[in-house]
Order: structure tokens, then sequence, then C-alpha cells
């Protein structure tokens, strides 16, 4: 499927080609960055919400290839949007701009503003459910650490029953046969459905409570931070920092070269710069 | 068939048969027979050989729509739906459920758009049995028990 005029949404919407591609073409940007690429464009970006890293990292994407933004970041957002549904919202940023970002706190905003606009939509989070663009940074990662995606033990540690993004790459990896360590304690693990969904597609995975049981068994751990909000009890939280030794790990993963977050923030801009290049019909 | 004659029958309309008993009064409120100026007879707790007991109802000058009958697919899996002329059945057809449904549920996510702002509903059904659906908005898998009909 070609990409111009593709939205994006969900990562259930792309296959492991279409991943593989937008890959290629962030590696491309990322050795030769081509700064008029998108020139003449408009970027409109619409954020219901804060998200100060995601919003930069999309303007950020957009100027370095010569385009405009245009837009609101929430708290601005009656000046530009009063009392408008997201709909009319959609319906009169489409004839403004080429592309339109958009950040929205409620579940499925993105399909619906997909929906409303004639011009492609990039979904940058919609509540709980999907960051596609972030998922895909993830493989990004991932791709340039490992030097491969295929074939590899993965390690999720942390909120596994909430974290949005543990369930969207979990879902981005299995097109990648690879060995899932599901690591969290019984409250937090894996919803069953994503579970099922793994055994349906025979996708070899472990549930395990103790990191450092398999911790030598990974190629790959994707540590999400645990919200203290999310135990009731704050003893339970204080005897699972003692199980996970949160700290610990936070501190001396900052010292080894496996850390591989800090290149997250530039990956973020070389995914981002290939997706709005994409969708814009400026790379095939 | 004497045993039908419990409800009387009807000349020309709808008979929903092989309703699972407690499910009668749901179906007869998908209908939203309330206006409805034509005879209408609801049967439940009647006996079945193959379902213990079973509801039927029966309307006069109705036929459905298919949102009608994806609703009573769910709530009825095994329902028939006979189409009356003349006292006679002209059409048998078992109701089976979609593969997608327009605007027949409500999401169960109280975070999801189609809850927050006017817009349709649209569902996948991605399994039949157990029923499993999937909103098209926001990506929520429900089961039986969430589901609760528009
Ligand atoms: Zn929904």
């Amino acid at each position: 499927m070609g990409f111009k005029n593709r939205d994006v949404i969900s990562i259930n919407d792309f296959s492991k080609q279409d991943l593989l591609h937008v890959l290629k073409v962030a590696k491309e940007l990322e050795k030769k960055p081509n700064d008029g690429l998108l020139k003449g464009k408009i970027m409109a970006a619409l954020f219901y919400e804060p998200s100060t890293r995601t919003r930069l990292s999309f303007i950020t994407s957009m100027e370095q290839l010569g385009g405009r933004v245009i837009g609101f970041a929430s708290g601005k957002v009656t000046s530009f949007t009063k009392g408008e549904t997201l709909w009319d919202t959609m319906k009169m940023t489409e004839n403004y701009a080429d592309v339109i970002v958009v950040r929205h706190p409620l579940e499925g905003a993105a399909r619906l503003a997909a929906e409303a606009s004639s011009k492609p939509v990039i979904n940058a989070g919609d509540g709980a459910n999907q960051h596609p663009t972030q998922t895909m940074l993830d493989l990004y990662t991932i791709q340039k650490v490992k030097g491969k995606i295929d074939g590899l033990h993965i390690g999720m540690l942390g909120d596994l029953k909430y974290g949005r993004t543990v369930h969207s790459l979990t879902k981005a990896l299995s097109h990648f046969n690879p060995t899932f360590y599901f690591i969290a304690p019984q409250a937090l693990q894996m919803p069953k459905s994503y579970l099922e969904e793994l055994d349906r597609l025979k996708i070899k995975y472990y549930v395990e409570e103790n990191l450092f049981k398999v911790s030598d068994k990974l190629d790959v751990l994707y540590a999400t931070r645990i919200q203290k909000e999310r135990f009731a009890d704050p003893i339970e939280y204080e005897k699972y920092k003692g199980v996970y030794r949160v700290d610990e790990i936070d501190r001396s993963l900052d010292n080894t070269e496996h850390a591989a977050y800090f290149q997250q923030a530039a990956n973020g801009v070389h995914v981002r710069k290939a997706l709005l290049a994409l969708v814009l019909g400026k790379k095939e | 068939m004497t045993k039908e004659l419990t409800v009387s029958a009807i000349e020309e309309g709808t008979v929903i048969d092989h309703i699972p008993s407690d499910s009668t009064f749901k179906v007869a409120e998908i209908l939203k027979l309330e206006s409805h100026g034509k005879i209408i007879s609801v049967g439940a707790n009647l006996p079945s050989k193959t379902m213990g007991t079973k509801g039927i109802v029966k309307v006069a000058g109705k036929s459905l729509t298919k949102e009608e009958v994806d609703k009573i697919a769910i709530i009825a899996p095994h329902a028939t739906v006979n189409i009356i002329k003349n006292f006679e059945v002209i059409k048998k057809l078992r109701v089976s459920i979609p593969d997608s449904l327009h605007n027949t549920i409500k999401c169960s996510n109280p975070n999801c758009i189609t809850n927050n702002e006017e817009s349709d509903t649209e569902f996948y059904v991605i399994s039949k049995d157990p029923l499993k659906i999937k909103c098209h908005y926001c990506e929520r898998v429900m089961e039986k028990e969430d589901i609760r009909l528009l």
C-alpha cells in the first residue's frame, strides 16, 4: 500500500512491509537530511492536551524538512476552537494544512479526526489507545542498536497492564519472530487478551516476576516507568520497588552502552520526518 | 405447531422465534413497539424441544431493518425470523451476527470519542462464539457482558 495521503492512526493498520519501509526512509533521512523536501508544505499540530516532547519532535521534524507549522497547544485551545467539535475543527483545519497531527485525551479521537479530514492525519496519541509514531520510533531504535529486529529476545518491564507503549510495541514486534519476556508483578502483567493473541500467532513468551531470572537471556529490555498511582496501597509500591529495584535499574543503566533512550529524541525526529515525507508524497 | 397457538397468529408481518426466554422482552424493546398501532403478541417461557423454554415475538405489519436484525442476533443468536403473508410463513431466516456492526452498539469505554462527541459507532466482530467485538475508534475489545445496544 502506498503511503501518499495515508493516515497514521494505529500500529494495527501497518504491515511488516509498511513498518520496514518507514524505518528505511527514516534511515535515508538520517544519513542525508533533505532540508528543502517539504518546502511550501504546512503541518497543523492540534494538541488538545500537553505533550511537550511529542509536540517539539513533530515541529522540529517539519521545520528541518523546510515546512511550516500552524496549530495550537493545549491552553490556547479555546481561542482556536472555541466550542467547536473535533469534527468541525478538522474540517476547518484541512483548508489551511497539508497534513494534520492530532493529540487528544479521548480514545478514538484520531480515527474520527481522520474521517473528518481529506488531508492525511497523524495520531500523536489518543488517550490510552495508540501512539503509533512512538512505536515506530521504538522499532527504529531497536534496529539501530541491535542491527536487526528479527528473532530478538525482548524483555518488557514495568506497567504492562496499562502501558500503551508496551502494548503497541508488542503488537508491532509480533511481525518479527520475537521471544517475549513479560516482567512485572502479577497485578501489572500483560492483559490476557494480548497473551491470547500471541498464542494465536504462535509467538513464544514467558511471564516472569523477577527480572534477574531472565536478564541474561535478553537482547533488549524495554522498561516503562511504573506510576505510583497505579498502586492503591503505598506499601505495595515500596515492595514493588524493592523486588524490581526500580531506582537501581534506572541508575545502573544510565552508565552502560546498552541504554538507548538518550538516542530516542533524535530517532524520533528521523522517524517523524520519514512519515511526514511519505504521507505528503515526497518520498516513495 | 399447536404450541404456537398460545400466541395468536397474524395475517401479515414478522414472527421472531427461538428467542432465549430471558431475552424476549429485550427483543421487543429493540423493535421499539411502544407506538406500533397493529397487533403485537409477546410470548415468553413457552416450551421448546431444543431450548427448554423460549420466547416468541409476533408483530403485524412490520418488516425488520438490518440494524434491528443485527441487534437481535447479538442477544438471541439462535433466533429465527419468519416473514408472514396471508397467515403463512413465506420466508424463514436464521439471524446471524454480521462482520461489522454499524450504529447498533454503544462503546463500553467512557473515554471513547463516540461517547463524548456526536458520531456513529462501528464495531468489528472478531469472534462470534464467544462473541467479541472491537471498537473501530478506541479499539477496545468488548465481550458479550459489556455489550449495550444503542
Ligand atoms: Zn470505543
